[in-house]
């Protein structure tokens, strides 16, 4: 099993929760993991970007070669096109649609919809809506990692597992919202 | 025991395993996060183990000299630009000597993600007879702390631990010590004709540690962290083609290309560094076997002009001869891609360029906008350059002398408001430079730690000439660039401001806010009329520490 993540959005999104979850599932699967984060000045409102490699086999690099990318989980339309070079013929865009407007020439929305909209292997939702409308405001991300789940080949049972190792510090009620919107997201995809 | 760490955490865990008794640190990217997981840390605090901030790296070296002094393991943690504000008391332990083991953690910041240069710090390591390694991966990462611990009490001098971002600030599984090594018991064996480097005790010291030089390269030759992968040739040649010297991370995306590359390539010779001074036996031993040697190193061409030499030989590739890029990171795209290119391996699948995602990504290309880091929204830092724009633009030819913090993004539009950013602290003397030149106004905008770090001795020389500079400490009581640490001057600036001289009447406090800015713009105003050192104090918390501190409060 291999899977090379690239993990995307902007500073604040909240990408790195996502990387922590899948992360826990995947060492729970006694995979070898490689992730790796910025940290610093892009944090302050810049683009982010965490490369997660998981595989059953030892991995050499921490980072993706360009085109090898299995899967891209972004929390923003703009963000997810920024990393395409580095996305496999056959791998997966899983995107929020919701737009992250903090810069001035931040470009025209229907044609990034619609240029996402033309990729093979597509999922593109408006995670904060759903979030907002399934009473889970503050878990946007993680129905993203529900839509994410089948492109990542992790059972879903895992990443429910995940979830409740990661969040189990901030008790129940955060825990169960979280799971609500995983299963939130699967069923999007 | 495994558990899933950054690199940082790794080399934090590996030290606290190793019988730490202190790290002594200032925040800087990406070295961070060492100090937080000590700080942290179960074993660190229950054995009481120091860990809090210094006010700056050269505090922090030489308050872990004092503890090995004392014959207790310390470890000193910094970016590499740190390294440049303790090289003082750095270059001066590799003539002391250490008692309980000294590693001194630098993190490299090859293509600057958060940094002003991209300087190699093995260079260091070089020309102060300092032991360094490098580990490759996580896990090295950690079992190097015990094994550059150990070696640094068995050679009594300092070892230097150098690693780059990608290592610092990326994650995998590591196995762990389930138990940790206990501390050194405090001894008296410091001698006292080791650490007084007198001139008669110096040249002495500078003749012992010359002479351990031979010794530190036959034990990094015998290193297991330094392996040399020698396959036969095939083909029955002579010689490979071509053979590969890399060292750190770069290692690994030499492996992945070896990985990616079609089953019936060729197994190349590559020679692993991970602790120096350079093994040159190695090092010949490689060059002996192949046509060409490749150095792929992360950094500066640190391996590749010592291999290289005067004689530039033609058979020694890497970022001085173009195979590879002279600046910036390597990825495992420019790396496979030199080694394909000079005959080591056929060249990767790449993207295929017919495939719809290609035809989508150029499309994409071109409607991707740049999105720059920029100061968060309700942050007072944005209302100290609103005040200040507003006041300046009265001004002919007005100078604004920019620090090192969040507060360097004032740049940036829409403020465009700094003028320089240079090195911690020399927004103060900076400006006082150009004040004797002639400058008026001339103003220093520096930040809270920023100017406890290397601020307070620069403003003393202003007030000893009374220059005619405004230096406007923007408070947001945090370290806030490296994510909140504390900060050491926290509610002692004016009292060290009144402390160094400033006229009780020129050491100014508002609160930055949009509803004050009558007050403020008045008050800039007027410290910029007035001809001699005034300092402007605008207070108010980080925004991401306050939101983080509610959130705390409505938990409890």
């Amino acid at each position: 099993m291999k899977c090379d993540i690239i993990l995307c959005g902007v500073g604040g999104q909240g990408i790195l929760s996502i990387a922590t979850i899948i992360g826990q599932a995947a060492m729970d699967e006694n995979l070898y993991i490689k992730q790796a984060e910025v940290h610093g000045m892009s944090q302050r409102g810049g683009d982010v970007q965490s490369n997660l490699r998981i595989s059953s086999e030892p991995i050499a690099s921490d980072l993706i070669a360009k085109g090898r990318a299995d899967v891209i989980i972004s929390m923003e339309p703009m963000e997810a096109l920024r990393y395409l070079p580095y996305l496999a013929n056959d791998g997966w865009v899983i995107t929020s649609t919701a737009p992250f407007v903090n810069i001035p020439d931040y470009p025209d929305t229907a044609q990034l919809l619609d240029t996402l909209g033309r990729l093979p292997h597509v999922v593109a939702i408006d995670i904060e809506q759903l979030a907002k409308d399934n009473g889970v405001p503050r878990s946007a991300n993680v129905i993203l990692l529900g839509a994410a789940q089948k492109a990542l080949g992790i059972d879903y049972d895992k990443l429910e597992a995940a979830i409740r190792a990661v969040f189990g510090r901030k008790g129940d009620d955060i825990v169960s919202a979280n799971i609500k919107a995983l299963g939130i997201g699967r069923q999007q995809a | 025991m495994k558990r899933l760490l950054l690199g940082d955490e790794a080399i934090a865990l590996g030290a606290i395993h190793a019988g730490l008794s202190g790290v002594y640190a200032y925040p800087g990217t990406p070295s961070t996060e060492i100090t937080e997981f000590i700080q942290a840390d179960a074993t660190a605090r229950e054995r009481r183990l120091h860990s809090r901030w210094c006010v700056n790296e050269k505090t922090a070296m030489e308050a872990a000299l004092g503890m090995s002094f004392m014959g207790k393991r310390a470890l000193v943690c910094m970016k590499h630009v740190g390294l440049n504000v303790c090289a003082d008391p750095f270059v001066n332990s590799g003539m002391t000597g250490v008692n309980g083991g000294v590693v001194v953690l630098v993190a490299d910041d090859p293509s600057m993600h958060s940094s002003q240069d991209e300087q190699d710090s093995r260079f260091y390591g070089k020309f102060a007879m300092i032991p360094t390694f490098e580990p490759s991966s996580q896990q090295e990462a950690y079992d190097m702390m015990a094994a550059a611990f150990d070696y640094s009490e068995a050679q009594c001098l300092p070892v230097l631990m150098r690693v780059t971002t990608r290592m610092a600030h990326s994650r995998a599984v590591v196995n762990v010590a389930d138990e940790p090594r206990p501390e050194n018991a405090m001894n008296y064996d410091a001698k006292a004709a080791n650490w007084v480097l007198l001139p008669a005790n110096a040249r002495r010291r500078n003749d012992i540690v010359t002479a351990q030089q031979a010794q530190l390269e036959a034990d990094a030759a015998a290193s297991p962290y330094n392996v040399l992968d020698m396959p036969a040739p095939t083909d029955g040649a002579a010689q490979h083609p071509l053979g590969i010297i890399a060292s750190g991370i770069a290692y690994n995306y030499v492996c992945e290309a070896m990985r990616t590359a079609p089953r019936d390539s060729r197994r190349l010779p590559v020679l692993k560094v991970s602790q120096y001074p350079l093994p040159k036996t190695l090092v010949r031993q490689m060059l002996g076997a192949c046509r060409q040697v490749m150095v792929v190193e992360e950094g500066q061409p640190f391996i590749e002009e010592q291999v290289r030499g005067v004689f530039e030989s033609r058979d020694i590739l890497g970022r001085l001869t173009g195979q590879l890029p002279r600046t910036g990171e390597l990825t495992p795209d420019s790396v496979a891609a030199a080694i394909a290119a000079n005959g080591g391996l056929p060249a990767p699948d790449s993207h295929c360029p017919s495939s719809p995602c290609a035809s989508e990504a150029s499309a994409a290309a071109t409607l991707v906008a740049p999105r720059p880091p920029q100061l968060c929204q309700g942050c007072g830092h944005r209302d100290v350059y609103t005040a200040l724009n507003q006041v300046l633009a009265d001004y002919d030819n007005a100078r604004v002398f920019g620090d090192i913090g969040c507060y360097t993004l004032g740049f940036l539009p829409p403020y465009k408001a700094i003028h320089s950013c240079v090195d911690m602290g020399a927004s103060i003397t900076m400006a006082k430079g150009a004040a004797d030149a002639g400058q008026w106004p001339a103003v220093a905008i520096i930040g809270d730690s920023t100017f406890t770090h290397s601020g307070m001795t620069g403003l003393l020389d202003a007030v000893n000439e009374n220059a005619d500079i405004t230096v406007i400490i923007s408070d947001n009581l945090t370290t806030a660039m490296t994510g909140g640490q504390d900060s050491a001057g926290t509610n002692k600036f004016e009292a060290i401001c009144l402390g160094l001289g400033v006229s009780p009447d020129h050491v100014r406090v508002v609160v930055p806010l949009p509803k004050n800015m009558p007050e403020i713009t008045d008050i800039l105003r007027q410290e910029i009329n007035y001809h001699g050192v005034s300092v402007i104090i605008p207070r108010r918390e980080c925004i991401q520490t306050f939101k983080r501190h509610a959130k705390a409060k409505a938990r409890q």
